[in-house]
């Protein structure tokens, strides 16, 4: 092979996986966009946090990933559920509460599990799921496996015990863990600078001997390439990492939580959308002719196609029997 | 059969646990090399080594946590807590994960889990270490709840822990881990959700668990020998699930019934119990049903307050005697 030709093999890879890229983002947009409206139908019910904005982030960093990998995040989860490869109809019907869920309708929008796919939830109480992450690192270590796990959180969860209590033993134990913090500005309605002595969360690291990156959240390239970094020294030397990826929500904490107001202006969430992760990566295909208009469209309008499935199976999928109300109590 | 302490039975559960199934691992303070706070695992660390014998920092969130992980991930930890009382900083892991992930993921994740450690007053400790918790643990669905009082049982429901599926708590006693029985060799297991009968009796049923076996076994002496009376000591052994079957049989035959428990009253293990009694044994009652419990107070430090808070057999003998109509 010449050397001309591997770099063309090199280059077509490169611009597969980000095609690939930008449709899991297209994917994640349209769908949360039905979810809102849904929402707003009554169709779905409780809490519901959007990833709108946010997509590079679990597009970059799960495209690093292997298929035996672990991962795991918080109650913002349904776009690591459908990068993991959660099928569509299967995320929407758990937002529905149906029985052809990916929790069969007993977990909801925050609880979305995939045993099979390794998609350890879906975990509500903020920080909670941290320490979970370092088990499943510790489990991977102590099978002697060459796995790693992947865990989320937000950067309001940076200001909980059990972040703090986690990372000091995922580095006394030298556990295989990324830890993905998705710092999105706000917890909630609190700007994170308000509550936060040390704001670039990067630096925490400091204080458990453990690597970490300062990463671009709004450009999935920079996040997969970060987040290939972190696996590498997690697969080859058991290290963890922690990642801050500075990224940018554009609906409200949940369904029930207005755009903007008293935290944050609208001339804040206009501006940061110039940023918008889509549109930068769909801009650099085209600049570098891997994709023109018509292609984009069409990838639009196929990942739009895939959302209108999904709805459609969740409007018709049963609700679970009543019989399982009382079942997965105890497990025998 | 060999005369054991309950730590040697416990420390004997562990370790035959830890040779059948190599998934099974201990973890928390002083495990390890310390050997233990109260030297359950004693050995341990030399036989099986720092991966299965794991010595963690003071963080019971943390580590508790990193155990349902690892159960999430296939591993079957026992967390041990150096008392119940620290334990209450991991009560997230507990109740939030450990005992909700089977249901909320529709079945997919089991936590084959167990949580470890002393329960209860010992002596003078002070009211922060001085805390029955089988209240707040039993009341939470997902969880099973264990509390043996003999050296035999400690070892059977542990193993019988280590092998369940789902996150079993098992509550031990400071002051009990210094106790002889007789203790069966090698596979000995004790099915969680039994309770057992530790003496016979005809006129009135004292139900009790752990530490209050042995006060409720003392007071069933005295009614013999003071008043004549026969007392049936039913230990409960599981406080979730309940051995509902074994309450109602024992308030059949005697028509009475006193509730021992170390803990508060308000929504105590007793209030569970006497529920169970009023809805499945109502009309073969004699009596209004009595509980003896601890005082309703934070534990004192001082020596005479803090025995005047626990339950005494002096207590079960009186509280006996009112539901006999003796006084």
């Amino acid at each position: 092979m010449t050397t001309a030709t591997a770099h063309a093999q090199k280059d077509q890879a490169q611009a597969e996986l980000e095609r690939r890229m930008l449709r899991q983002m297209l994917l994640i947009r349209h769908f949360e966009e039905k979810a809102a409206e849904a929402y707003a139908l009554g169709k779905i019910g409780g809490f519901c946090h959007l990833y709108i904005g946010q997509e590079a982030v679990a597009v970059g960093s799960l495209a690093a990933l292997r298929d035996d990998d672990y991962v795991i995040s918080s109650y913002r989860e349904h776009g690591q559920a459908l990068v993991r490869g959660i099928s569509a109809g299967a995320v929407m019907a758990e937002l529905f509460g149906k029985a052809t869920g990916c929790s069969k309708g007993k977990g909801g929008s925050m609880h979305l599990f995939d045993a099979e796919k390794r998609f350890m939830g879906g975990h509500g109480i903020v920080g909670g799921h941290v320490p979970l992450g370092a088990g499943i690192g510790f489990a991977i270590k102590y099978k002697g496996g060459d796995q790693v796990c992947i865990c989320y959180f937000g950067e309001a969860a940076v200001n909980i015990g059990a972040f703090h209590e986690t990372l000091n033993m995922a580095s006394v134990y030298h556990l295989p863990v990324i830890f993905c913090c998705e710092n999105n500005r706000y917890g909630m309605g609190t700007a994170f600078e308000r509550v936060a002595a040390v704001t670039d969360v990067a630096e925490h690291a400091c204080s458990y001997d453990m690597a970490a990156e300062l990463v671009n959240g709004m450009d999935a390239l920079a996040v997969y390439a970060a987040t290939q970094r972190a696996v590498e020294r997690a697969r080859k030397g058991g290290h963890p990492t922690l990642l801050e990826v500075r990224t940018y929500r554009y609906m409200g904490h949940s369904m029930s939580d207005p755009l903007h107001g008293v935290y944050r202006t609208k001339d804040e969430v206009e501006e940061q959308k110039k940023r918008d992760p889509i549109s930068q990566l769909a801009l650099k295909l085209k600049e570098e002719g891997a994709l023109d208009q018509a292609g984009l469209d069409a990838l639009d309008a196929e990942v739009r196609a895939e959302v209108e499935e999904a709805v459609k199976f969740a409007d018709a999928s049963p609700d679970p029997d009543s019989a399982e109300l009382t079942t997965h109590v105890v497990a025998d | 059969m060999p005369t054991l302490t309950y730590r040697d039975a416990l420390n004997q559960a562990l370790r035959e646990e830890m040779q059948r199934d190599a998934n099974v691992f201990l973890m928390g303070e002083e495990v390890g090399v310390y050997q233990g706070a109260y030297k359950v695992s004693r050995g341990l660390l030399e036989e099986f080594g720092p991966m299965r014998v794991v010595d963690t920092p003071i963080a019971e969130l943390g580590f508790a946590g990193i155990g349902v992980g690892a159960a999430m991930a296939g591993l079957r930890p026992v967390i041990e807590f150096m008392t119940w009382n620290f334990a209450v900083l991991a009560l997230d892991q507990i109740v939030n994960s450990a005992a909700k992930l089977l249901y909320e993921s529709g079945g997919q994740f089991p936590i084959p889990i167990v949580f470890r450690g002393p329960n209860g007053a010992a002596l003078q400790l002070g009211a922060q270490h001085s805390q029955a918790w089988e209240g707040w643990l039993s009341h939470i669905p997902g969880l099973k709840v264990v509390a043996p009082a003999t050296p035999a049982d400690a070892k059977g429901l542990l193993k019988s822990a280590i092998r369940d599926n789902n996150p079993v708590i098992v509550l031990e006693g400071e002051m009990l881990y210094n106790t002889k029985g007789e203790v069966p060799e090698g596979e000995y297991v004790v099915p969680i959700g039994r309770a057992d009968v530790k003496r016979a009796g005809r006129d009135v049923t004292l139900i009790c668990h752990s530490k209050t076996v042995a006060v409720a076994l003392k007071a069933a002496e005295q009614l013999a020998e003071q008043e004549r009376v026969s007392a049936e000591v039913v230990d409960l052994r599981s406080l979730r699930p309940l051995d509902e079957a074994a309450i109602t049989a024992s308030v059949a035959k005697t028509n009475r019934a006193v509730v021992i428990e170390e803990g508060w009253p308000h929504c105590g293990i007793g209030a569970q119990v006497v529920d169970v009694i009023q809805r499945e044994a109502f009309d073969h009652l004699d009596a209004p049903v009595l509980r003896v419990t601890q005082a309703d107070v934070p534990m004192p430090y001082n020596k005479q307050l803090e025995r005047l808070a626990k339950p005494s057999p002096d207590k079960v003998v009186a509280a006996a005697r009112r539901v006999l109509y003796l006084d």
